[in-house]
């Protein structure tokens, strides 16, 4: 396929749209579909193709962010009226949702698109999801996908692509915001002829739901990311690591593997040309480490996912010791529109030290729980209070966790942060993959950094002793504190702890497992004083003192 | 050492004539009966199977000529492969931060009581095994569960129970 068959494509797709421009949308991503979205499209599959003369367009699509809402459809009616979102939306009320195609509003299930949840949001990653049909190809070609991938491969060298990120500033929207070009650049310059390009989307992280999100409801998108990026280094297969808990997510990454291979726009010879791409689908087994690189690599291999040292990096020794390229669903999510409207543009976004955009999974005890991209730089408070709607049934805002067991709990008075990578850090918490999980009064901070201590124990792989032991002993520690038996000496042993697996521990989830700890320590210290019991050693002295 | 191997691999004599075997056996053609192949290969036994059992590893360690002790490792390494059979339903409760915070602890301590079977285990008659999930990504129906593969959101105990009585009866 070539440029000129491509645009041929799409431009079909898009006269077909426009000669029926009323469509209905739903929402058929997994949080929706747990609710019922299966049956209302059903409903109104069956009554638009019951209903000839009508012509009204009705499709599955992706997510559209506020699952808190959900079942979610949204009706684009034949006039210039702006589009109507229904939320609630069961299958009985189908008939009454399809017929309000021409005769206006059903106003029992309206949902106001001047939220500012949907107002306040800039939609890169996202910007398709909840517009197209993530399993037809067309709609993406239609929306303009895959033409920066065949503009590179036909009129752009390979340098051209890597400058372009460069220029771009896009940091790694995994967690850990290494710069992406930078890592490129290196995987690009290795002399080695096998080369690999990895997608992480083993989403660990509990409270985290964006790749998730992305991967169900754009797939050519990561797919078209992942091609560039292997036009730019110059490699020739492709892994996507995918969590087994995914079905959904995997389902439509292999129907659209196969549809772009069909069209000639991945597998061998991409539009004619010497290029050469393989896709092919991993599924994790749920292990938390192996969003970790090179543990990563290690269960693509077939062998237990625990870490190895670096360097060397995989960037240098990756899988099956070649040069790989190791990026975040959302970091070549990003890659397509960078192509298409250059670095420069994504640069204007955001912040100076963090450019684009971040999607975050926005949850717990927040009134629009749900998906939201937002420009970086906006402050927490934004997003919590504007975007959020705030905490519902009137009760207090405590904190806000961010970066999951690896990040840490924000308290209000840090709500006015802009947020960006080294904001976030400098107070205690990481920017991470994005999930945002709000917490009220009614939540114990005490149980929060057991509760991620926990997690961290289980899921430590026990390959080094500071994480494997220190982690246990921690939890050991906080559950005394938790539970109004631990003393100040165990309070104190906690905070070395800290510091020695911080300091001592192979990889990534050892290293920042003790940051709940720490950054609750930080700012709700009063809340383990409250929980400290006296030194038992100190007590009886006291005692027999009071005695006599 | 690839070189020095005269004949393809070929396919070992399954265990015994369950028919599903050859659905794995696809699978490890498909990956040359390479050793990489591993993981994908104890999916599809579980897949089949539900479970991984003593006969099935061995016969995945001969087949892609690896060290038991190696098949076994991973088998057990990773949380989601099951060594011991499962019950005839299931109920996974979310225990991600959001479900968490939420209130999923409600929901296993409402199971528990009632069945007598924490996370991980499986009840006396072999009727339900309860399991946690690290999180399953629904967070905006937090705290979620998941009765028989049917997804269920915004969950309280009783709610929940009432669901895995259904599912039993």
């Amino acid at each position: 396929m070539n440029l000129h068959e491509l645009q041929v494509v799409a431009a079909e797709a898009n006269a077909k749209a426009n000669a029926q421009k009323r469509c209905v949308r739903v929402c058929m991503a997994a949080s929706c579909q747990s609710s019922g979205a299966g049956g209302v499209l059903k409903g109104l599959k069956s009554l638009a193709s019951s209903d000839a003369d009508h012509d009204v367009c009705v499709k599955g699509v992706g997510c559209m962010g506020l699952c808190s809402a959900g079942p979610l459809v949204r009706v684009s009616s034949a006039d210039d009226t702006p589009d109507r979102l229904y939320q609630h939306v069961q299958e009985k009320d189908a008939k009454e949702l399809f017929a309000s195609v021409d005769d206006g509003p059903v106003e029992r299930l309206a949902c106001s698109t001047d939220l500012p949840f949907f107002t306040r949001q800039k939609r890169i990653v996202l910007e398709n999801s909840g517009e197209i049909d993530p399993e037809q190809i067309d709609d993406y070609i239609a929306a303009g996908g895959y033409e920066p991938l065949v503009r590179a491969v036909t009129e752009m060298a390979p340098y051209d692509v890597l400058r372009n990120v460069t220029e771009s500033g896009l940091r790694g929207r995994g967690g850990g915001g290494y710069p992406a070009g930078l890592k490129w650049t290196t995987v690009a310059r290795s002399p080695e002829p096998d080369k690999y390009v990895i997608c992480n989307a083993d989403e660990g992280d509990p409270g985290a739901f964006m790749d998730r999100a992305v991967l169900e409801s754009d797939p050519h998108r990561v797919l078209e990311g992942m091609a560039l990026a292997a036009y730019a280094v110059g490699a020739q297969y492709g892994y996507i690591y995918i969590r087994a808990e995914y079905p959904l997510a995997v389902e439509r990454l292999e129907k659209a593997i196969k549809q772009a291979t069909k069209r000639g726009l991945l597998g061998h010879h991409i539009c004619d040309t010497p290029f050469s791409f393989e896709v092919e689908i991993r599924l994790g087994a749920g292990a938390f480490v192996c969003g970790e690189e090179t543990a990563l690599i290690a269960s693509i291999e077939g062998q237990r996912g625990q870490p190895n040292p670096r360097p060397p990096y995989p960037a240098d020794e990756g899988l099956w010791g070649c040069p790989t390229l190791i990026n975040n669903v959302e970091t070549l999510a990003n890659i397509p529109a960078i192509m298409r409207e250059g670095g420069e543009w994504f640069r204007s976004i955001g912040t100076e030290s963090s450019a684009g955009t971040k999607v975050f999974a926005l949850a717990g005890r927040i009134t629009h729980t749900g998906l939201i991209e937002v420009p970086m730089g906006i402050t927490l408070r934004e997003i919590i209070e504007e975007i959020g709607g705030g905490i519902p049934e009137g009760r207090k805002f405590k904190a806000v966790q961010t970066g999951g067991p690896s990040g840490g709990c924000l308290p209000e008075e840090h709500l006015d942060m802009p947020v960006d990578y080294d904001t976030l850090r400098s107070a205690g918490s990481i920017m991470g993959s994005g999930g945002m999980i709000v917490m009220d009064e009614t939540s114990s901070m005490v149980e929060v950094a057991r509760y991620f201590m926990e997690f961290c124990m289980t899921e430590s792989c026990g390959k080094c002793v500071p994480c494997r032991a220190g982690t246990a002993q921690m939890y050991e520690l906080l559950d005394k504190i938790a539970t109004s038996t631990g003393t100040p000496a165990d309070l104190q042993l906690l905070e070395q702890l800290c510091e020695v697996v911080q300091a001592c521990s192979l990889c990534g989830l050892g290293q920042t497992a003790p940051n709940p700890v720490l950054s609750t320590l930080r700012y709700f210290r009063h809340e383990y004083g409250e929980k400290l019991r006296p030194d038992p050693l100190l007590q009886p002295v006291a005692a027999e003192r009071n005695g006599k | 050492m690839g070189y020095l191997r005269l004949k393809q691999p070929v396919a070992l004599p399954p265990p015994d004539d369950d028919k599903r075997w050859k659905i794995i056996d696809v699978t490890m053609r498909r990956n040359g009966y390479s050793g990489h192949a591993l993981i994908e290969t104890l999916h599809k036994v579980q897949d089949c199977f539900g479970f991984l059992d003593d006969v099935a590893l061995r016969y995945v360690a001969r087949s892609l000529r690896l060290p038991l002790s190696k098949v076994y490792g991973v088998a057990t390494f990773y949380h989601l492969f099951t060594l011991k059979p499962q019950g005839e339903h299931t109920c996974v409760i979310c225990t991600g931060t959001a479900c968490y915070i939420k209130g999923a602890n409600d929901l296993v301590d409402g199971v528990h009581e009632r069945y007598h079977a924490k996370p991980g285990q499986t009840t006396g008659d072999h009727k339900l095994s309860v399991l946690s999930a690290r999180c399953l990504g629904a967070c905006g129906l937090a705290p979620a569960a998941v009765v028989d593969g049917k997804m269920l959101g915004k969950q309280a105990a009783d709610a929940l129970l009432a669901e895995i009585e259904k599912a039993i009866e």
